[in-house]
Formats: C-alpha cells, structure tokens, sequence
C-alpha cells in the first residue's frame, strides 16, 4: 500500500499519460478505420485498393516495429514531432486497421436489400452509407470495437519503451527506489483495470441503448 | 411500338460467369405504358428488371431513360435512379428507420426538401396507400402487405418518372397480395409508367398494356395480354400458360 500512497504523483502521471495515449489514439483509430472500411466497401476500385493495403501493412506488422517506424523513421523525412504524438500516431493507425476490419463485418451483416433500396431512391455512395448502412451495420460491431479499444489500452504501454510517460513506464523508477516489485505491479495492473473497465462499461450502456435489433 | 419511348433497351447482354442471363434484349417501354414481364424462375426478368437501373450492370447494349443513356457509376446514376422508382421482392424498407422516416430520407437527401415538407408530402403518400396510421411505427412492426405499402410510397416520394416492380408480392401472404396489387392498380388508372415482374396472371391481364414472356434470357413474346393469354404464339409460352393456369 506503501507503494502507492508514497508515489501517488508518480502513478497519477503514469495514469494519466496511459489515458491520454488511449483516449487520442482510440479517436484516431475510429476514425481512420472509418474511412478504411468506407474506403473497402467503395465502388472506385483505387479506394478499395487503399483500405486493403492499409488494412494489410498495419495489421501485419508487430507493433514494436511500427513504433520504431513512426518515431526513428519519420524525423528522418523531417517530420518532428512530441514523443507522444508519434505514439499516439503509431497506436491509432496500427489499431485502426482492426476496427477498418470489424466495421466492414458490420457493414457485411447489414442486408444488400438495404443498400439497394437506398441506390435506387438516387442515394449517393455516401449517402447510402451513412443513413443507411453504417446505422444498422453501428448496432452489431459495438462489442467487438469495444474490445479492439481495450486492447489499444493495453498495447500503449509500448509507449513506455520510448520514453513516453505512460503507467507501465512508473515500474521502473519504482523499481530503483526500492519497492517490493509485486506491490508495484498490482497498483499498475490497477491503474489499466481502472481504464479497461470503464471502456468495457461505455460500451455496455452503447450497447443496451443502440444494440436493439428492430 | 410505343410513340413516346419513355425506357428503352437495345441489344442488352448479360452474363453471370458463363450464364448468359439477357440475349439480346429489345424492348421499349411508353410513357405511361404497363408492361408486365412474366415468365419462369431463373428466364431473367428480375435481372431484366434490374438492369434498368443499373442495379446490375450489362455487358454489351444500350438502356436510356427518357431519351438520356444509364450513366456510369456515380453522381448522374445517382440523379437517374432517382428518376427512377424501385418496388422490390423483399421490400427493403429501412429497418432503423420508422415508416414515417422510410419515406422521407430520400426527399430529403436527393430532393433536398425541407424536413416538415418531406413528412408533409410522406404522409400525404401514407394516406395515399392505406398507411396514415403506421406512420411512426417500424418496419418490422408491421405485415408484408402493409411493408410493400409503404415501399411503393417511398418510391413514389420521389416522384419518379417510371416505376419498376420486382416481384412485389411473391414474399407476401395471398390475403396481403391483393392490398398490394390494388395501390399497383391504382397507379397503373392515374397513368404511372411500369415495368412490373410478376407471377400475378390476373394483375396482367387487367393493368397491363403489354405483357413480355421471358424464356432463357430472351424475350419470347411480346403482346397486348388478351392475345398473349388467349392465344400464345410461341410452344414456350404455351408450355408455360399452361402449367400455371392449370389449378
């Protein structure tokens, strides 16, 4: 208990920093996997191309390895930004590609009826998507965006290895003062259930109050 | 053939893989003219149907709606289906959306009226087909019978100049046919132009000027329905009166 009533600033950055890699990532992640499963259901063959090939890059390559590519390899080009944007930039575009995925499930669960009737009454692409299809198709891809987003949690303690603050990071200024190690990851593994569950709870009331089939 | 070609196909092929589904398909459709398109399963009158706005595309031919060719894909399709109503076998009303709001969404999307002149003019349509008092209820709320109503109601929302049916009550209860078919009657009186699918014989022989005879992708006969249904020319047609008016 010592462990964190002693460093409570020290947790209470760490936390903080988690939450705001989680919240400005999760942000970018829905909405460039928005744009993506727009991008793979659209009928311009060059956009269907781009989602596919975003999808099939970041979802492929260990996240690691896009944290080095984003923070060694774009200063490289001349971009230089913040740590925290480069990780929030690596986080988001790496966890979009799964919600491109899981939006375009979705999408495919909304009947082709659906779509048909609305092309037919002169709906655009656009049109047609938006008040018709992604509506019904928002309904069934609630629970699993809610577990992509968790996972996102989880996977910005990478952040930590690039010298981002983040909470995992606190072990090891922990660590150096002397605390019993265990003590220290339970109030850690506090800090991400904190986060985690309350995701899981945002997506329970979404989904009690959207989720109804009609 | 018709003075005022209001649709028109010439030449239209259509292949599903190797399935050559449309041979050569001609056939004019006139202002204000009823063509009833019949014939058996898998003969390519619903493709037929649906070519016509280009919900599946053709391989070779030409369609023109009111003198101006079936553009590609994009804004000018997007303009032309608008022209262009859809009635379709499963009914594909929007199921998150109440009926009120079924017919409304394209008027105020394509049309871009305001919002009280939509449900204005929706509800006028509502009343029209029987439905005034379903207004605000859902789509799933409601029977076949009463759901193809108010498709034909959304597609009237636009004021299309043609009104295509695929099937409309081949999903539907017989005792819901006949509410159906009476707003098609109806339509048929006030001088809507239509190309309506159907297996309904006595809808053909009372609404329609011309009945069409599918068989194997082409168009076998093409008549007024006393001359079809009295006196088919073709073996195939014979083969066919015969099947479906034996019971």
């Amino acid at each position: 208990m010592d462990v964190l009533t002693e460093n409570f600033s020290l947790y209470g950055k760490g936390f903080l920093g988690t939450l705001e890699l989680t919240v400005y990532a999760s942000i970018l992640a829905l909405v460039l996997g928005l744009v993506m499963a727009s991008f793979r259901v659209a009928p311009v063959g060059s956009l269907r191309v781009f989602g596919t090939v975003w999808v099939m890059v970041l979802r492929n390559t260990p996240l690691t390895l896009l944290f080095f590519a984003v923070l060694l390899g774009l200063p490289r080009f001349g971009l230089v930004l913040p740590f925290k944007v480069f990780a929030i930039l690596a986080l988001g575009c790496y966890t979009s590609a799964f919600i491109c995925e899981v939006l375009r499930s979705g999408i495919n669960t909304v009947p082709q009826g659906q779509g048909e009737a609305a092309r037919s009454l002169g709906m655009t692409f656009g049109q047609t998507l938006g008040n018709v299809v992604l509506p019904q198709a928002f309904r069934s891809v609630i629970p699993p965006v809610g577990s992509t987003l968790i996972a996102l949690a989880k996977n910005s303690a990478i952040a930590g290895a690039f010298s981002v603050t983040e909470l995992l990071g606190t072990y090891k200024t922990l660590n150096e003062l002397g605390y019993s190690i265990i003590w220290t990851f339970v109030w850690i593994a506090v800090g991400y259930l904190i986060i985690t569950l309350s995701i899981s709870a945002l997506f329970n009331v979404l989904e009690k109050r959207y989720g109804v089939a009609r | 053939m018709a003075v005022d070609p209001l649709i028109e196909l010439r030449d239209v092929n259509k292949y599903y893989g190797k399935l050559h589904v449309l041979q050569d398909i001609n056939l004019t459709v006139g202002r204000g003219e009823v063509v009833v398109v019949i014939g058996p399963s898998g003969s390519g009158k619903s493709t037929l149907c649906r070519t016509i706005n280009r919900l599946e595309t053709i391989e070779s031919g030409y369609i023109a709606i009111d003198g101006r060719p079936l553009p590609e894909e994009g804004k000018g399709l997007a303009e032309l289906r608008a022209e262009v109503g859809m009635v379709f076998q499963s009914f594909n009303l929007f199921a998150h959306k109440t009926v009120l709001a079924n017919v409304s969404l394209a008027q105020l999307k394509v049309r871009k009226r305001k919002k009280d002149q939509c449900d204005l003019r929706s509800r006028e349509l509502l009343e029209r087909v029987g439905l005034a008092s379903q207004a605000d209820k859902y789509p799933a709320q409601l029977s076949g019978g009463q759901q193809q109503r108010v498709a034909i109601a959304r597609a009237l929302a636009m004021d299309p100049k043609a009104l295509l049916f695929d099937e409309p009550t081949s999903a539907l209860d017989p005792e819901m046919i006949n509410e159906v078919l009476e707003v098609m009657q109806q339509l048929a009186r006030d001088g809507m132009t239509m190309v309506v699918v159907t297996h309904e014989m006595g809808f053909a022989r009372s609404a329609a000027n011309r009945v069409v005879f599918m068989a194997d992708g082409r168009i076998v006969e093409d008549r007024t329905p006393e001359a079809f249904f009295t006196a088919p020319e073709t073996d195939r047609a014979k083969d066919f009166l015969s099947k479906i008016l034996k019971h």
